[in-house]
Parts: C-alpha cells; structure tokens; sequence
C-alpha cells in the first residue's frame, strides 16, 4: 500500500489547509443554498468568490436545466405509469373518487371474459403477422430498387431508374395522420362508393365484391393490411439505406462466383443488413401491439362487426371510458405491457448472434 | 472480370432483341450465360411491374380522395370514379366553414406552436445536462427517460386523464401542450444526448474559459452546434405531434370547440355516414393532407432521415 500512486497522489492534493480560513458558519451555508435557486446574476458577492464557487455553479446549472423537463416528465408520464399498477389492484370506476382494493380480482376477471380474449386473439394476429408481411414486402422492394436493375458496365449492381421517386412515394402514408389513413382507408373499403369494389366490378369479378368492414371474417385482414400498408414505405427507406452501405465490392465478389440475385439476397444482403431488420421487426411489433387509430376511427363501432376486430388497446379504450371500469382496464393495460415485454424479450434472445462489421 | 464482361454484352444484346420482341418473352438463348441473362432480365421485369404497382397502392387512395375533393357529392355516391365535371371549390368552403375544418386546423395549430418549441428546448436542456456533465444520478436521470421508449402510452393513459384533472388541465390548450411535450420527451432527449455525446467539448471549453456563464454556453455555443440533430429530432416531434390522436382523444374530447385536426377528420367521418355528403369528407381530409405532402416533397431527404433515425437508434 505505501507506494499505491493513488495514495501517494492524493495526499498532497487533499484540502489544503488554508491560513486565512475563516469558519464555516451557519450563515455561509444559507448563502450557498440561495445562490443554488437565485439566478446567476443575483449571486452574492462572498459566494461568488468562494472556493467552492466553480461547483456550485455547476450544481446550480444543473438542477434548473433538469428540473422542468424532470418535473414534467415525472408527473405526466411516470407518476401515471406507476399508478396504473395500483388502479390496477382496484374495483375503481374512474368516475368516483371512492374505490377499494380487490387484489387481483380484475386479473381472475380477464380469464372469464371472452372479449378480452377476442381482443388478445386479434392483436396477437397482429402481432405476428403485421412485421412478416411488413418487413418481408419492405425488403423486397427495398433490393428491387437497390439491385433489381439491369447490369451496367462495371457495376456488379445497380438500383432500377427511378429509385428516389419510388421511396417518396412509397413514404407518403408515413407522413400522415393515422387519422387520415383511417377516414381515407373506411371510404376505400366503403362496398357502395370505395374504389376497391368499383375495381372488382369493372374486372367483371362481380362475385369477389365486398361489404368489406362489415363482414366478421375479413375486416380484421382489411385492418392488417391498412396496417401493413402503413408502415412499407418507411421500412423501404429504412432497409434501402441499410442496403445502401454494404460495400459494393461484396456483391462483386458474389457475382463472380457466380451467385443469381436471389442467392445474392439471402446469403449476403439479408445477413449484412440483419440488425436493421431486427430492430425494424421490434418496432413493428410494437407498432401493431398499438394498432388503437385505425380500429377505432375505421371499423364499425370501433372493433365491430362483434368482437371481430376488437383489439386489445381498443377494448381497455372502451373499459375505459365508455363503461366506467378505469380499474379493470388498467389491470388489460398492465397485461399488454406484459405481453409488449415479452415480445421484446423473445426478440432480444432471437438476436445471440454477433455483429458483422464492414 | 471476364464473366461481368460477358454478362455486360449479353446484356445488350438482350436489350436490342426487347425491342423488337415482346418484353417477358424468352430472350434469345445467348452463348454465354443465358440462365442467369434470362433470369435477370424476367427478374427485372418482374420488379419494376411490382415496384409501379405499389406506386398506385400507395399513392392511389390519396390520390383518389383529392380528385374526388373537387367533384359534386351527388355525383361520387355509385360511381367511386370519375373526373370533375366543373371546376368548383364548393366542398371547400363546406368543408371549412361548415364542418369547422379550418378551426381545427388552427386549434392544431396553436398547440404545435407551443408543443413543439417547448419539446425542444427543455428536450434538448435535458440532454445536454446528461450528455456532458458528470454528477451522482446522472445515470438514473437518463434511464428514466430511455425507459419511458419501451412502455405503452396507452397503459398509462387512465391515471393520466385523472392527474390531468386533479391539476384541471383537462380540455385546455395548455393541459395538450404540456401532455405532448411529456410524451415526446423520452425519445427527445435519447437522442439529443447521443448527439450531443458526439459533439467535440473543446469549444465549449473555450467559451468557458472566455468567462461564458453554463447557459450562455448552451445557447450560443453548443445549440447551434446541434443543428443537424435538432433538425431530424425537429421533424420527428413536428409529425409525431400534428398527427397524434390519442392525446387528444383521451384528453381533450369534452368540448368540441377545442377539437384538433385529427378528431374533426374522425368526427366528419362518422357524421358523413349520416349526411351522405362525400364531397365535404374529401375536401376535408385534403385539406388536411395536402400541406404535410408537398412540404415533405420539398423536404423529402430531410423527412425520411428524420423519420427512420428513430427506429436506427
């Protein structure tokens, strides 16, 4: 220990005892703590040749340059989010400000209501399919525009002409309000006036036409695909870029041995672009787990015909607010936490593999 | 080299043979490679007809709705398809006056004028504070606001709506304003202190040094620094804000004059079910879209680095 450099380093640089060190009093202390709320230019002359002055400052900065972002987030988003685990534990109705403590009874209660089920059953669809379609289409078209063009002189790949026009138009629905998309979507799927069965009738398919939203058996494939239809763009610019910053000379190598597109796509783009598309499939799902606009604004009576696109942000919505139950849709809510976790979990642990640097 | 050569010549051959022949038939078997030539150039024909397809999948129904703004509602009921006969911006001013889309419009308006300058700047005050000072709690501070990425608004939404309410921010302007700049500051100030982290300290130093106090550094030092950052995160916000429906819809649904854009679309959506009056609906979800297009036509490169930084980080 006697010639630890630390030791040897702190001892002289410790507080050095000064001559004409007054007391610290009670008074002084009280000086320090008002500078601390006082804006700068009200510090008082002693503390601002202080010593300690330089860290005060620091600390001073600190503490006002996070106080209103803290206390805002801290009362709006995290207080509530704690609160819900509680309402959770409650008979509350949300009305009232009188409600008792009834343990996991709501959590017993959601095993024997069916239209929670109907709710999980129609969102875990989502869940798994949305990201599949999604990504799988993004990526097809994101290596259409990326090496889906002809081969030209020196270039072992080349993206199809017109590439920057297809990802902004391919990008527009990202940009509008899912309130937009479920008005224009409920007028496309409309079995009178929607183009949808207009197109059908005029191709002679008279028999395919739909009354699209309120038949129980399609509408929630007509929600998927809004949802799918939604998020292509955004995953076709995201992927087009991951794509983009492959080396080129990978490709060439590929095609010289003599690989055809397809092989060049699954055993050297989709490998070297695999984190982009694992955090994209996260995010999908998580976007699906949330699919309330669009069922809410577009289905009939917001997750009808019955129950058939009932999903489960929509049915805590309803308990919510519409029945009065604030309690027993706290405790849905903390169950699809549960589930958005384990997604999340299930994700993380398909990802083990290493990073491919390039 | 020689085989891209080779598949470089095929190609052009093929290319002569296209023009005269149908495209998708059979290329004329080259010497060389025809497999891979004749893959390649189906491969290609089949990827351009599905990339112009998803071009009207797309674009369509937008399309569509605009055209159809500026037709007679009489004339869309039954025939979904069809040009304007006369040129006549009736369902406009319905639209605007009558179904109120234009006080929504600026009632959306007003509270992005407050949301989104407060978003970033105490964002981004927060993200500086993490991202360049060391002290006790730095690390639980940035948690905090990381954590709250991952979790579902809409789990929090009950208590929320009753800690509005007890602070009576319930339908009013300020109550959406502060709940936005909440809600958007998690994602905010994640990436602003990873930004921030990316900036060289030196200068600041100097500033320091000069005798700038801690805030002037920021503002006049290490914020115009920040712009490239404060632009993506700027979009982001912009968007994520003007097209919320949830918030509002929790928060601000009571009175009806206080209405954003994106609840007075989803309103004349269900009450043109009654009215049967198409044309106001279109009208009103073009006026609506067509401004956040042609601004993110102008400013496409800029929107879609905004947009995807969020999912990459």
């Amino acid at each position: 220990m006697a010639n630890d450099v630390r030791a040897v380093d702190t001892e002289p640089t410790g507080p050095a005892p000064r001559k004409d060190a007054r007391r610290a009093s009670f008074g002084d202390y009280l000086l320090f703590a008002a500078t601390l709320v006082l804006p700068p230019r009200f510090t008082p002359e002693r503390v601002r040749y202080d010593r300690r002055y330089r860290t005060l400052d620091k600390y001073r900065f600190i503490c006002w340059f996070l106080l209103a972002p803290v206390v805002l987030y801290a009362v709006l988003v995290i207080s509530p989010f704690f609160q819900a685990f509680y309402y959770s534990l409650t008979d509350w109705s949300g009305f009232s400000s009188e409600f008792s403590f009834v343990g996991l009874d709501n959590y017993e209660r959601m095993l024997d209501d069916s239209d929670f089920w109907a709710s999980v059953k129609n969102s875990l669809l989502l869940l798994i399919v949305a990201p599949l379609a999604t990504l799988g289409l993004g990526l097809f078209f994101a290596f259409m525009l990326q090496a889906g063009g002809r081969h030209r002189k020196s270039e072992a790949i080349s993206g199809v002409r017109g590439a920057k026009f297809y990802k902004v138009v391919y990008f527009f629905p990202q940009v509008l309000s899912v309130a937009i998309i479920g008005v224009v979507w409920g007028a496309m799927y409309d079995p009178i006036t929607g183009p949808i069965n207009e197109v059908l009738r005029t191709a002679g398919l008279e028999s395919w036409t739909q009354n699209w939203l309120a038949n129980p058996d399609i509408a929630m494939l007509c929600v998927l695909f809004v949802l799918c239809w939604m998020f292509i763009g955004f995953y076709v610019v995201l992927f087009s870029a991951a794509m983009g910053s492959v080396p080129k000379d990978i490709y060439e190598a590929a095609l010289l041995d003599g690989a055809s597109r397809p092989t060049t796509f699954f055993r050297v783009t989709l490998p070297l672009i695999w984190d982009t598309v694992h955090t994209g499939w996260i995010y999908m799902g998580i976007q699906a787990l949330d699919a309330f606009a669009i069922v809410h604004i577009m289905t009939i009576n917001a997750g009808g015909p019955g129950n058939s696109t009932l999903v489960t942000p929509v049915y805590l919505y309803k308990k919510a607010f519409d029945s009065g139950q604030a309690g027993y849709a706290t405790a849905v809510g903390v169950v699809l936490l549960i589930i958005t976790m384990i997604f999340a979990a299930v994700m993380m642990l398909f990802n083990r593999r290493e990073r491919i640097e390039y | 080299m020689s085989g891209e050569i080779q598949v470089t010549s095929a190609t052009q051959r093929t290319r002569d043979d296209r023009s005269a022949d149908v495209v998708g038939k059979a290329p004329a078997p080259a010497p060389a490679k025809p497999a891979r030539d004749a893959q390649g150039v189906t491969l290609n024909v089949f990827s351009n007809a599905f990339l112009v397809l998803w071009v009207v999948m797309a674009a369509g129904p937008l399309v569509w709705v605009m055209v159809n703004s500026l037709r007679e509602s009489s004339d869309i009921t039954g025939s979904p398809f069809g040009w304007p006969t006369s040129l006549s911006f009736e369902n406009f001013t319905n639209a605007w006056s009558d179904a109120n889309i234009g006080k929504y419009a600026l009632n959306s308006l007003i509270i992005l004028c407050g949301s989104l300058p407060g978003t970033m700047l105490l964002g981004s005050m927060a993200a500086y504070v993490i991202a360049r000072f060391t002290f006790r709690g730095n690390r639980v501070v940035y948690m905090l606001f990381a954590g709250g990425m991952m979790f579902p608004i809409i789990l929090a939404v009950v208590p929320l709506f009753f800690v509005m309410d007890n602070f009576a921010l319930l339908d009013t302007r300020h109550g959406i304003i502060l709940a936005y700049i909440a809600y958007s500051l998690p994602f905010t100030t994640f990436f602003m202190t990873s930004f921030f982290r990316t900036l060289p300290g030196s200068v600041a130093e100097a500033a320091l040094i000069d005798g700038a106090s801690h805030t002037r550094t920021f503002f006049q030092i290490m914020l115009p620094m920040a712009k490239p950052g404060l632009i993506s995160i700027g979009i982001f916000n912009f968007l994520g804000q003007w097209n919320q429906y949830f918030l509002p819809l929790a928060l601000n649904s009571t009175d009806p004059d206080k209405a954003l854009l994106t609840q007075g679309l989803a309103e004349l959506s269900v009450n043109q079910g009654y009215e049967g009056d198409w044309g106001a609906l279109f009208a009103g979800l073009t006026i609506a879209m067509l401004p956040i297009l042609l601004v993110y036509m102008v400013f496409q490169r800029q929107v879609q680095e905004g947009l995807t930084a969020g999912a990459v980080k």
